[in-house]
Formats: structure tokens, C-alpha cells, sequence
């Protein structure tokens, strides 16, 4: 509780943001390079975005909630309903494909409305909040599948994770779950910086209190962020479903790896700082992680406990050079 | 500073964990289950859930019980699609036996050790129970449990067991080695000296899965067939399909996929479509959806299986106690059969959803096949 | 309880008015439970053997949960609890091999541990400025990354004298409902009664006023992080008593980090520190505990609990979190 309310809020420096999450991603893909040269051809570079956008695009979404102050725990759970709904309600039939689409979305928005109404108006943490919308969400799912996957998910779906054009000019090829990156971040950037919305979501992570003095509406800039995250995370189950099917654990444990991404690309918990690139970066040095760490062929846990030494390196370091500036 | 200490200490924790490492590879019983494997069972044809292999029997006139039972079953969860089939087989097991069965009590741990323990001693001390069935979360953890339930009532164990000879009987089908070495030796036969194999695993450290991989590992040893990695997947298709992909991307040369368990075979195989490259021999298990890929797509490929049938055995073995019958133990091995291309015609079941293990023995039973969540 | 923070606190929640959270949490648990057994007709529930039962089942949760309160209050939190107590599980059980004359050295190895793994939290969160969440989720991670890689097929037992623990009682009560009840109180003791725990109060309801008035916040941060892991770690050894052998796994399948987190803020300890009490949270045990028992004895289905749980989480912390004026994030 600052007792002096700050009107004006920090404006983040992009380009910092932009250098921070950017390089860290360029020394781990050098480094992918060295284990494995062929990485530094178009098309694996390309099936690494493929592999990677489900994380990134969670982490957009994500980023919205961390902005305004708060952690979206259920995006995960989402993710799973979208993919066992989507197998269930489309059972195979590629026409009903673009109405379920719609219809995921709809849930999608509907548990965000739940996160943020439950947050903004009943004044749960959102930590505490989003923790029992995943339990309720997964319980859902699994329940209306009978836990275990059902249904079957026809091609027209599953080219969201599968289609390559190949023989595209320059780069290659191409796979329709990169345009869908791309345009998920284009929307989700012009969100946060072509509407007066990404300064209302700063100014409320920063300091709520000064924010609602200065005039922003804080619950439905709260209420909004919950919803572009759990849309992002329906977004995210598609792409998922798209890659490899059905299953019943297809979003576990991404929500924490979302909010890592978003912390290691440079945005700050509890709000106030960060940008739409700290999630793009901070998700694809994570992801470039991973895929080094596999590479590399160590241990499957010892990979986890890579992971976690990473995360607290890069939160400390931006720690240290945050200070050095003040 | 203190961090090096931590990491010291953990190297330290590493090093005499490697030394007490858990022996998973037992020739013994390496032998004993593959001779069980040829073994012809005992009892009814064409019914292989109330088979057995061996000649033990136990003698339960003590626990005759007549007139309406309650049966109470404590069970380590519904975490995975195998789990799922199993608690519908034995819920519709028990519905053949509702003149004699006055209630059936299903506790869920929801995979929790601590909570199952719980779990039987309130069942133990609510005293409504006629007989109990456990199916262990783990097997060290739940032995004391199990021992004080004993003292109260018949119980039987099954799936995995438990460090005490106490229960009236213990029913799993011929087990982890089995599972190796069907699947090791049809990849043998197929693979030439010197080709690789990828063993796709869900995770380490649980005895039933270990074995799998320890049994087949050996068998490739022999055939000098090279395991050129070992993988696990947790269960997850898109981690599967990424591995496999990343082996791909490599350009490793991979003849064959082994795993472990066959809910991800699918996946597996989709990363080779993807990469427009032939199918590799595979082995899988008894899911629906591998089957049908098997068939559709002409694999070489087999469906060693860990049958959910013995799920039903679990009510069947509890009513035989209960009336004073004698039954199969102090263990109660049950035929473990494997799908191979002869038989797969008869397995493939185009209603039902793509984790359904057919070799679920529960064709004939109420509600089929809407209860396990196939179209009528 | 929690009356040494209220007099700390700028009134927001007004307590005098009505029962304590705790009370009300407690008590609306306890007759949740009495209500279910009589209606399902499992009237040896509310036996002795049956009440002992569902105590019992507050032992690992409760124990970890106390501890949780302790970094709640500061303004912090711990992710890494999990992972700490299959740590010690594991730990316990290799030391000790079966065997009597190990238990000793092998309850001080684990606290050791805990003591290590306490002030390495502690210090990131308090010296390092990294935020809590991000840092105990990465010292967590390197536990169970280093847990797995290591002990995935371990064989070991604590010894039987040691199960006692978990296993034997006087008059009926076991010794581990009485631990439970012995740390509770001792944690409320202090909070309540001593310079200590009315600082930790103070460097959660106000850090700044707090470094003011010449409190060392950070030692505070540091102490508190010290002490929920020690709890963690009493809670693992519980639990390798009550199972036999640790895996590297019964932490984090027990997911007691979150569950710890959710009974804490459930029993009226405030995310942001300052407020809040070991009462609540015990309430808050009670009501998971009688929640599991009586879910079982309605026999309902595994993933309509899940839902259930999720939705009563969420309406628990309104309850008494709606009155609050301020934003929450």
C-alpha cells in the first residue's frame, strides 16, 4: 500500500523489454545450433515456432492478467476443455467443425468472465480464484468426457497443428499454426498498444487504488484481461488438439510455464511493467530451453531442475539491473 | 553460497541414491513369467477374467458369508483411460451380481498415498463392509493399511500388490516382464542385427512399468538390436509426438518404436506421417484407436496388453470369499494375452472411443457398449 | 486468534461483530461432516475410531499448512513445500534403511535439509528481491528435478519404531493428531504472544512502517521462510511414517503447495500479508478433511469432486474476502 497514489503510469521502455527477452532467445538457439546445425534451417526453424506456439500464444494472454496485477492458474484446465470439447462435439464430422470453434470460444469467454467477475467483484486473489476455476474446469472436462478421451477430432481440425504449406518463397515452408502465432500476437500487441486498454492495465497493476482516482475503470480492465487469457488458452487447446489429438492431460502444467515465460521475458509479478514482446520472448527462450535441454539428451528431471535454476538467474538478473538503474 | 551448499548436498543425495537403486531386472522372474506366458490356463473357456495360470488355491470357508453382501472397494483413482475402463468393468461386474450384492462402496484417493490409507481405515471402521478390494496407489505405502484391514475382514488386492502375504488372494495378469517380452520379441523377429529401436516410456521409477522396459531392453540386448534412445512421455501425446519428431529431425534411422504402454502409439506414429516418412514396427497395447491404425494403415505391429478384465476378476474373487469357495492364491495370475495381426479383426470395435482397451472382457456386460462410452 | 493483528491492522474486516472466521469455518465443517454421516447413515463415523479418522487426515496438509501460514503473514509465499516433503520422505527412508538407531540422525539430516532449503528461500526472496513465487517455484523445481533423477527407483523403509509416529497413540488420540495440535498451538503461541510473531505481523501488514520502526524485515522474511520449511519437512516425516517408504512423488501427488496455500487464505490470512492466524488455517484443514471424508461416504464420483472442491475454494475465500474494500489482484 504506496501512501502516496502514483497518477502517471511507468511507461515501459519496449526496447529494453525487447532486448532483454530477444537476446536471451538468441544465445539458447545459438547454442540449439551448436548441439543440432540443422536447426538453422528454415523449415526446422519453422517447426520450432509451430512446437512453440501453443506456449506462446498462452503467454500472451497470460501477460494481460500479469499486467493488471494478477495470475490466470486456470488457463491450463482451459486448454484441456477446449481440446476433449472440441473431440467430443465435433465426433469426426468436419462440418461441425467452424460452429464448435465458436462455441469453445464462447466457454472460453465465459470461464474468463468467471475468473475476472470473481476477482474484480468478490474480491478473491486471483491466485485463489483462478486456482478453483482450474479444479472446476478440469473436473468439467473430465467428467463430460468420462475421463478419458472421446469423440474424434477430424482433419479440417487437426490442420491447425498439422498443415504445412511447403515450397513457400523464402522462408520455405510454412505451418498454418505459425499464421495463427502471428496473428495472435498482432491482435494481442494492437491490444496493448494501439488502445487506450494497455495503459489502463499498467496503470492498475501498478497501483489499483491511484488507477481508479485517476478515473480507469479496474474491474472491467480486470474482467477483460481474464477473458483475452482464457481465450488465448482456448487458442492454445486448439493448436494443442491440432498437433497431437485428443488427450485428457493436453494442458497440464502449462499455466506455470506461461507465467514463467512471461517473468523471464522481463514482465513483473503483481503487475506495473512488461510488454507483449517479455511474453513472445520470454516464451521462446523457455521453449528454445526445453528443446536444448532435449537435445542435449540429460535426464528428464534433471531438465526440471535446469529449469528451475534458470528462472530464478533470470528474475534475479533483472532484479539486479533494474536496480543498477535506480 | 548457500545454494553451493544445496547442490552439494543434492550431488551428495545423487551419488548413494545411484548405490541403493532398485533392482528391476530379475532373471527369476524374467523366466517365471515368460514360461507363464506359454502356460495353458485353468477354467472356463473363452472367459479369460475368471482364468487362472498355476495351481494354488486357497481355502475361504472362514469368510462364508449369506444373504446380501456390501462390498467395499478402495481405489487408488481414475487417473488415466486404463483406470477408467477398469472402474466401468468392475461397476458392471457388479451389476451381474445384484441379488447377491446389496451395495458396492467406491472410494477414490485421487492418486494420493496418504488419502488411501485413510480411506481403508475408514472403511475398516464404518463396519458396514462384507469385503474389501484394494487396488494400491503404491505397493510399500499401503501395506500397513492393508495388514490392519486384514485383522477386520477378507481382502483382496489387485493390479498392483502389496509387501504382505495378508489378503485372501492377489489378482494381476502374468505382469511387467510378460508386457517386455511379448513386445521385445516380435520387434526382434522383425528388426535385423544392428537396427535401431526407440523405447517411448510414460515414467520412471514405477515398478510395473519398469519391468516392461528392463524385460525388453534384455531381449534387444540379445538380438543386438540398438536402443538408440529411451524416452519418457509422461502420458502426454504432444510430448510423444515432439520426441519422436526431434529424433526424426536429428536423422536418426528408427525401425522400430517399443513403449510401454500404448496411449500415445498414435501420436508416435503421426510424427513419421508428418515427416513423410514409411511406418516403423511398432508395438503398442490394446487401445482403439492403435488398432485401428494397425488395421487402416497395414502396420507391423503387435498389442501386448496389461488386461483391464482383471478389474471384473476383483468382484468375481470377492463373491467367490464370501460364499466359502475356494479361489486361486495366494496370487491369482491371470492369462495376459496379446493382440496380433491374426486376431485383430476381432478387436478392432469401430463404436467405441479411441482409449478403449479391448481387451476389457466386458463385451457381454450390462450397458455395453454405452457405459465405456461407445456409440450404440 | 488473530487479535494481536487486528490492533496492528487499519480496520478493514471488523471481527468483534461476529464469531471469528475460524470458529465459523470450524464449526460449519464439523456439522457438515455429523450431517452427512447421519444422513448416509454412517453413524460409525462419529465413533471415536471415526472422529480420529478425519483428524487424521488433517495430520500432513495441517502440518504444512501452518508452516504456510507463517510466509502468508509476511507478505510471501512458498511453492517449493511440495517438493521439500517428498525430499525429506525420500531422505528419512534412506537414512534410516529399517533401521531404530538411525532415527535419530536421519530426523535431523531431513530437518537439516529443510533448515538449508528454508534459508536459500528465504534469501532469494528477502536479499535477492525475487519475487516469492518465481523463486520458490525454481528452488522447487531443483528439488524434485534432483529427487527424480536420483531416487526414481529407490528402495528403502523408515524404521518400525519410527511408524509409531503415524501408527500409535495413548488414549485412543494419536500421536499424530497430538503433534499436530502440540505445533499448532506452539505456531499460535508465538504469533500471538511474543515480540517475534508480532513483527511478523507488523512486516506483513506494513513492510515499509515496519523497516521504519527499525524491525529487520528481512531477517523476518528469511525466519518465516526457515520455518515453513521445517514445518514442510514435519510434515514429510509424517508422512514417510504413515507410508513406510518416500517417494519422490507424494508431495507433489499429495499437490499439497497449492492445498496449502488455498486452506490458508481460506481460513482468513490475507495474500498480502499482515492478517490472519494458525486458527484459521487449521479451519481451513478441518473443512478439505471433512469435505474428503464426506465425499466418500456420499460415494460421489472422482471428477464431480474435483468440480465441487473448485467451486467451494472459490466461495470459501468470498465469503469473508467480499467485504473487503480495497482491490485484490
Amino acid at each position: 500500500m504506496t501512501p502516496i497514489p502514483q497518477v502517471a503510469p511507468l511507461r515501459p521502455s519496449p526496447k529494453l523489454a525487447l532486448n532483454a527477452g530477444l537476446v536471451i532467445f538468441v544465445v539458447l538457439y545459438a547454442a540449439i545450433a551448436v548441439v543440432q546445425p540443422n536447426y538453422l534451417e528454415p523449415g526446422l526453424f519453422m517447426n520450432f515456432l509451430r512446437r512453440a506456439a501453443p506456449l506462446l500464444i498462452l503467454a500472451c494472454g497470460q501477460l494481460y492478467v500479469i499486467l493488471t496485477g494478477g495470475f490466470d492458474l486456470s488457463v491450463g484446465a482451459v486448454a484441456t476443455l477446449a481440446v476433449l470439447a472440441a473431440s467430443i462435439l465435433i465426433n469426426g464430422d468436419p462440418d461441425a467443425t467452424w460452429a464448435v470453434l465458436g462455441t469453445l470460444y464462447l466457454m472460453g469467454i465465459a470461464v474468463g468472465l468467471v475468473n475476472g467477475l470473481v476477482v474484480a467483484f468478490l474480491k478473491v486473489p486471483s491466485i485463489i480464484a483462478t486456482l478453483g476455476t482450474m479444479l472446476l474446469v478440469n473436473g468439467l472436462a473430465l467428467a463430460w468426457s468420462g475421463g478419458a478421451a472421446r469423440g474424434d477430432l477430424p482433419e479440417n481440425f487437426r490442420n491447425f497443428g498439422r498443415l504445412v504449406w511447403r515450397d513457400v518463397w523464402l522462408i520455405g515452408s510454412l505451418p498454418l499454426a505459425v499464421v495463427v502465432l502471428c496473428g495472435f500476437v498482432a491482435i494481442a500487441w494492437w491490444g496493448l498498444n494501439g488502445t487506450v486498454y494497455g495503459k489502463r492495465a499498467l496503470a492498475v497493476g501498478d497501483n489499483p487504488r491511484a488507477a481508479e482516482l485517476a478515473g480507469t475503470p479496474v474491474a472491467a480492465t480486470r474482467i477483460i484481461a481474464f477473458v483475452v487469457s482464457s481465450i488465448s488458452a482456448v487458442t492454445t487447446g486448439i493448436l494443442l488438439g491440432g498437433f497431437s489429438g485428443v488427450s485428457v492431460n493436453a494442458g497440464e502444467g502449462l499455466e506455470l510455464q506461461a507465467i514463467a515465460a512471461c517473468v523471464v521475458g522481463g514482465a513483473q509479478l503483481l503487475g506495473g511493467r512488461g510488454s507483449i514482446w517479455s511474453a513472445v520472448f520470454g516464451a521462446l527462450s523457455l521453449f528454445a530451453l526445453f528443446t536444448l535441454l532435449n537435445l542435449m539428451g540429460l535426464p528428464q528431471a534433471l531438465r526440471d531442475s535446469i529449469q528451475g535454476a534458470i528462472l530464478i538467474v533470470a528474475v534475479g538478473a533483472t532484479m539486479w539491473r533494474n536496480r543498477r538503474r535506480i | 553460497m548457500k545454494l553451493k551448499i544445496i547442490l552439494a548436498a543434492s550431488v551428495a543425495l545423487a551419488c548413494t541414491g545411484e548405490a541403493l537403486a532398485q533392482n528391476f531386472n530379475d532373471p527369476a522372474e524374467f523366466k517365471k513369467q515368460r514360461e507363464q506366458l506359454s502356460m495353458k490356463p485353468q477354467g472356463p473357456e473363452g472367459k479369460p477374467w475368471a482364468q487362472h495360470l498355476g495351481d494354488g488355491m486357497v481355502d475361504t470357508a472362514k469368510y462364508k458369508k449369506d444373504g446380501p453382501v456390501t462390498l467395499c472397494f478402495s481405489n487408488a483413482g481414475v487417473f488415466n483411460p486404463w483406470r477408467v475402463v477398469g472402474l466401468n468393468n468392475l461397476n458392471a461386474e457388479a451389476e451381474l451380481h445384484k441379488d447377491r450384492i446389496k451395495e458396492l462402496v467406491v472410494v477414490d484417493a485421487e492418486g494420493k498415498d496418504e488419502k488411501q490409507i485413510s480411506d481403508i481405515e475408514a472403511l475398516v471402521s464404518g463396519g458396514r463392509c462384507d469385503a474389501l478390494i484394494v487396488s494400491p496407489n503404491t505397493t510399500a505405502a499401503l501395506t500397513p493399511a492393508v495388514e490392519a484391514a486384514c485383522g477386520k475382514l477378507p481382502v483382496i488386492v489387485f493390479d498392483r500388490g502389496v509387501n504382505t502375504q495378508c489378503p485372501v488372494t492377489y489378482i494381476h495378469p502374468v505382469g511387467g516382464y510378460g508386457f517386455g517380452i511379448t513386445s521385445g520379441e516380435f520387434i526382434a523377429s522383425k528388426l535385423a542385427k544392428g537396427d535401431n529401436v526407440l523405447a517411448l516410456r510414460i515414467m520412471p521409477g514405477v515398478d510395473v512399468l519398469e519391468t516392461r522396459y528392463s524385460a525388453a531392453k534384455t531381449i534387444f540386448d540379445e538380438a543386438g538390436i540398438n536402443v538408440i534412445g529411451s524416452e519418457f512421455t509422461g502420458s502426454d501425446r504432444a510430448k510423444t509426438k515432439s520426441i519422436v519428431e526431434d529424433y526424426i529431425n536429428r536423422g536418426e534411422k528408427i525401425e522400430a518404436i517399443w513403449m510401454d504402454a500404448g496411449d500415445t502409439a498414435t501420436a508416435a506414429l503421426e510424427a513419421f506421417e508428418d515427416a513423410g516418412l514409411p511406418y516403423p514396427v511398432i508395438s503398442g497395447e490394446d487401445q482403439q484407436d492403435f488398432l485401428r491404425k494397425w488395421q487402416s494403415e497395414k502396420l507391423t505391429a503387435v498389442g501386448p496388453s496389461y488386461p483391464t478384465y482383471q478389474w471384473r476378476t476383483a468382484i468375481i474373487a470377492a463373491l467367490d470369499v464370501l460364499d466359502g469357495k475356494q479361489v486361486p492364491g495366494p496370487e491369482w495370475v491371470l492369462p495376459q494375452p496379446a493382440i496380433t495381426e491374426d486376431v485383430l479383426a476381432e478387436f478392432v470395435d469401430e463404436r467405441m472411443p479411441p482409449l478403449h482397451y479391448s481387451l476389457c472382457g466386458c463385451q457381454e456386460l450390462p450397458g455395453y457398449p454405452e457405459r465405456w462410452g461407445g456409440k450404440k | 486468534m488473530s487479535s494481536n493483528a487486528i490492533s496492528m491492522e487499519p480496520a478493514s474486516f471488523n471481527h468483534r461483530k461476529g464469531l471469528p472466521i475460524a470458529a465459523v469455518l470450524a464449526i460449519l465443517s464439523a456439522g457438515f461432516f455429523v450431517v452427512i454421516a447421519l444422513a448416509t447413515g454412517e453413524s460409525a463415523q462419529l465413533s471415536l475410531q471415526g472422529i480420529v479418522g478425519l483428524l487424521q487426515r488433517m495430520v500432513a496438509l495441517g502440518l504444512v499448512a501452518i508452516g504456510q501460514t507463517f510466509v502468508i503473514l509476511v507478505g510471501s509465499i512458498d511453492l517449493s513445500v511440495a517438493a521439500l516433503i517428498s525430499a525429506v520422505a525420500v531422505l528419512a527412508s534412506l537414512l534410516m534403511q529399517g533401521d531404530p538407531a538411525m532415527i535419530l540422525p536421519a530426523i535431523i539430516a531431513c530437518l537439516g535439509l529443510c533448515l538449508a532449503v528454508g534459508l536459500v528461500n528465504g534469501a532469494l526472496v528477502a536479499y535477492g528481491g525475487i519475487n516469492p513465487l518465481i523463486a520458490t517455484l525454481g528452488t522447487g523445481l531443483i528439488i524434485q528435478g534432483v529427487l527424480a533423477a536420483s531416487f526414481a527407483d529407490l528402495q528403502g523403509a523408515v524404521a518400525r519404531q519410527f511408524q509409531v509416529l503415524a501408527y500409535g497413540g495413548m488414549l485412543g488420540i494419536p500421536y499424530s493428531v497430538l503433534l499436530l495440535a502440540l505445533l499448532a498451538l506452539a505456531a499460535a503461541f508465538i504469533l500471538n504472544k511474543t515480540l517475534f510473531g508480532a513483527r511478523i505481523y507488523a512486516v506483513g501488514g506494513n513492510p515499509d512502517g515496519a523497516r521504519l520502526a527499525g524491525i529487520h524485515t528481512e531477517r523476518l522474511v528469511l525466519a518465516a521462510h526457515v520455518i515453513a520449511s521445517l514445518f514442510a519437512g514435519a510434515a514429510g516425516l509424517y508422512l514417510a511414517a504413515r507410508l513406510q517408504s518416500g517417494t519422490p512423488w507424494i508431495g507433489r501427488d499429495g499437490i499439497y503447495d497449492l492445498e496449502s496455500i488455498a486452506v490458508t487464505v481460506i481460513g482468513g490470512t490475507i495474500l498480502a500479508g499482515g492478517k490472519g492466524g494458525v486458527a484459521g488455517t487449521l479451519a481451513g484443514v478441518l473443512l478439505f478433511a471433512s469435505l474428503d471424508a464426506s465425499f466418500n461416504m456420499l460415494g460421489i464420483d472422482a471428477f464431480l469432486k474435483q468440480v465441487l472442491r473448485g467451486g467451494i475454494v472459490i466461495a470459501a475465500v468470498a465469503i469473508h474476502a467480499v467485504r473487503y474494500k480495497g482491490h485484490v489482484a
